[in-house]
């Protein structure tokens, strides 16, 4: 794989490590209130997954949303901003954390109601196909959304009528505390595809390599017209399911286990080129280091001053998106106003590509 | 006599209807080993068991109907719905069949079906958590909806829904889990039908249930204090079958109303109460009714937009100053 593709997704994912932890912060300074779903250990899956994808594809995801929105290029600053519920939030401080939607980059929304973005996503695919446009769209969810009656019904029609849409459950083995062997009678995922017709992979979700080269596949055949994809990335979260969630339901061996094997730190191994002192790869994070130094080990290459600089980078970003979205003023209620019940006529809201 | 909290006392309500009854079980979203969202059937599990206390997967319509199907069959399931947003889900099953089995039997098959749902707009968790459903409930034949406002209502109305026969809704409120309140030691149990005067008045009835029955009971002693104004509050408590008697009874005493709601106005408690005071006691009133309610929007999330999208005491003290001219 090309050397620039690595070093952007590596990027992503310390970007992305970097603003959730920056996001738990400010929840936990009183600068953000409500759930606040947090990505931390599942990066691999929002980054090798879209950076498989083209520009023009539509994503629509859940209210554990905020790095598929950076990751697809929504500015951190308008993220955040809409974390803190403010006018500049990339929903103007109407949606919150659960509801980043951006038209420009087809970011087609965060979702509060687990299964309801099934038929949104496909709805979106059939007009994609209706229009004949070359366009995916991309659907992530749970482990525990699978359970809900739309998505087997959004399955079938999507088979159906052989529609371009790529399901990606990120399974992470909880539906908040339920444990996947206590909410679903067949917990390998993408079997369940199988009843649809619809070709299914599962792969390991921890390495963004692994999910990277499957979504590639899986959306090439979406765009020969081969019709619904679906990938099952195994994954984790390390957090709780949302900052009002302690997560004590977990085994901390259970957790402990999926941190050694921390995403970021795989990612890392396979983008650098020297091998790096101990001091430097405790700068990497301590959650890094088990699976970071062991990959090192066996391969001998890695230049921790790129890693390094890349880490400042993202850093300054995340501090940039703080002050930001710190400065930034309260929405009013004329701006509710201009958000409700506007009549557009007879525009297009997603207009064709130039 | 004990103090506790609101989800307390529904722990308690369930703890005792489980102990007495071997046909009531409690199914749910992380109701079971994570104890509920709201702690309220916390140790449940370890008690009664899985097959009494069921976790359930994302799935509300289907375990909705699930419990009513059990129901058929003369068990006594308490179906949690994690939010009150999420029942949109099971609507089908609560409207078509929940409501209406009893009367499509011809009355030979009763349904008694409790479900227990957290409504209300809380803390700054968007549109799509913060919806108030109890129009939608009140407005389906074959329901019964209470909503309590204390401790103590949600223990003794929990324990009445479970003993009856008919579906019942009961909506709690996010915001009042933490809520403490006296609840009784000996067991009682509280009507699902009729009003409770909780303060009594002369010059303006304020009708309301749920959390705004705290908002009232603030407006109340504000104008007392302030404008010496005496408002009786009126906590209306069940919204499906509404109280006629109980509402035109204060409404003649004070000839004055005002109702306190926490969601939007049209098709409303509020349309619904005002409509009953016109057909029951229009003659008796000196001024029209008001209604203190939600603006008619999704709940946005930035904070201070939020309350503003809600109603508040200083809102009620507002109408009520209004509509007597003070
Ligand atoms: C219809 C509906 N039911 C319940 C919930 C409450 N809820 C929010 S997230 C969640 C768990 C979802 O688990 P999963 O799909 O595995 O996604 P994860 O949070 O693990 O990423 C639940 C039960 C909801 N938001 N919507
Ligand atoms: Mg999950």
């Amino acid at each position: 794989m090309d050397r620039s593709v690595m070093a952007a997704m590596l990027r992503d994912m310390l970007l992305a490590r970097a603003f959730e932890e920056q996001a738990a912060q400010e929840y936990a300074q009183g600068n953000v209130a409500g759930f606040l779903h947090l990505y931390p250990g599942e990066e691999a899956v929002a980054v090798g997954v879209l950076h498989a994808a083209e520009p023009g594809d539509y994503v629509v995801s859940t209210y554990r949303e905020h790095v598929h929105a950076i990751v697809r290029g929504v500015p951190p600053r308008q993220v955040m901003a809409e974390i803190f519920g403010k006018k500049d939030g990339i929903s103007g401080g109407m949606g919150g954390s659960m509801h980043l939607f951006d038209r420009e980059r087809r970011f087609l929304g965060g979702y509060a109601i687990v299964g309801e973005t099934f038929p949104i996503a496909v709805g979106a695919a059939y007009a994609v196909a209706y229009r004949k446009l070359p366009e995916a769209v991309i659907c992530f969810f749970g482990d525990g959304a699978v359970n809900q009656g739309t998505f087997h019904e959004s399955l079938n029609m999507a088979a159906l009528w052989k529609l371009p849409v790529l399901f990606v459950c990120e399974n992470n083995h909880y539906q908040i505390g339920t444990e996947i062997h206590r909410h679903s009678a067949m917990v390998e995922v993408h079997k369940r595809a199988c009843a649809y017709g619809i070709p299914a992979e599962k792969v390991d979700g921890m390495d963004v390599l692994t999910v990277h080269g499957a979504a590639r596949r899986a959306l090439e055949r979406v765009r020969a017209g081969d019709g619904p994809q679906f990938l099952e990335c195994e994954t984790y979260r390390y957090r709780g399911h949302s900052m009002a969630d302690p997560g004590s339901y977990r085994p901390a061996v259970e957790v402990n286990a999926f941190v050694a094997n921390d995403p970021i730190a795989a990612a890392i191994h396979h983008a650098e080129p020297h091998y790096p002192s101990a001091e430097e790869l405790q700068c990497v994070g301590p959650d890094c280091v088990h699976r970071f130094t062991e990959h090192c080990c066996a391969e001998g290459h890695l230049d921790p001053a790129a890693v390094e600089q890349l880490r400042q980078e993202v850093g300054a970003i995340v501090q940039d998106a703080a002050a930001f979205a710190r400065q930034s003023p309260a929405p009013e209620m004329v701006d509710v106003q201009a958000a409700f019940l506007r009549n557009r006529r007879f525009e297009t809201l997603m207009e064709d590509p130039q | 006599m004990a103090e506790m909290m609101y989800w307390q006392a529904i722990l308690r309500a369930h703890d005792e209807e489980m102990a007495r009854d071997p046909l009531v079980f409690a199914m749910g979203e992380d109701i079971g080993v994570a104890g509920g969202t709201y702690k309220a059937t916390t140790g449940l599990y370890a008690k009664y068991g899985d097959q009494r206390v069921i976790d359930t997967p994302i799935s509300e319509n289907s375990y909705t109907g699930i419990g009513v199907g059990a129901a058929m069959l003369g068990c006594r399931p308490i179906v949690e719905i994690m939010s009150v947003n999420f029942s949109w889900l099971a609507m089908d099953q609560l409207m078509n069949n929940a409501a209406k089995i009893h009367f499509m039997s011809g009355g030979r098959i009763r349904c008694p079906f409790v479900m227990r749902v957290p409504g209300g707009t809380a803390h700054q968790l968007g549109a799509q958590h913060s919806a108030r459903m109890e129009k939608v409930f009140m407005g389906i034949a074959g329901l019964r909806v209470v909503t309590p406002a204390t401790p103590r209502d949600a223990y003794g109305l929990l324990k009445s829904a479970v003993r009856c026969d008919d579906p019942v809704v009961i909506i709690e409120h996010e915001s009042m889990y933490n809520l403490k309140g006296e609840v009784p030691d000996a067991e009682f149990f509280t009507p699902l039908e009729g009003v409770e005067v909780l303060r009594s008045g002369r010059d303006v009835t304020l009708f309301a249930y749920n959390i705004s029955v705290h908002w009232a009971l603030e407006a109340a002693d504000y104008l007392a204090k302030d404008f010496g104004i005496d408002a009786e509050v009126v906590d209306l408590r069940a919204l499906k079958p509404m109280d006629r008697a109980g509402i035109a009874a204060s409404v003649r005493k004070t000839h004055r109303a005002v109702v306190v709601e926490e969601d939007e106005a049209p098709v409303g408690v509020g349309s619904e109460v005002m409509a009953i005071l016109n057909e029951e006691c229009f003659f008796d009133l000196d001024a029209p009714p008001l209604r203190v309610h939600a603006l008619d929007i999704p709940i946005p999330y930035n904070r201070r937009l939020e309350k503003a999208a809600i109603p508040n005491a200083a809102q009620v003290v507002a109408a009520v100053r209004k509509l007597l001219g003070k």
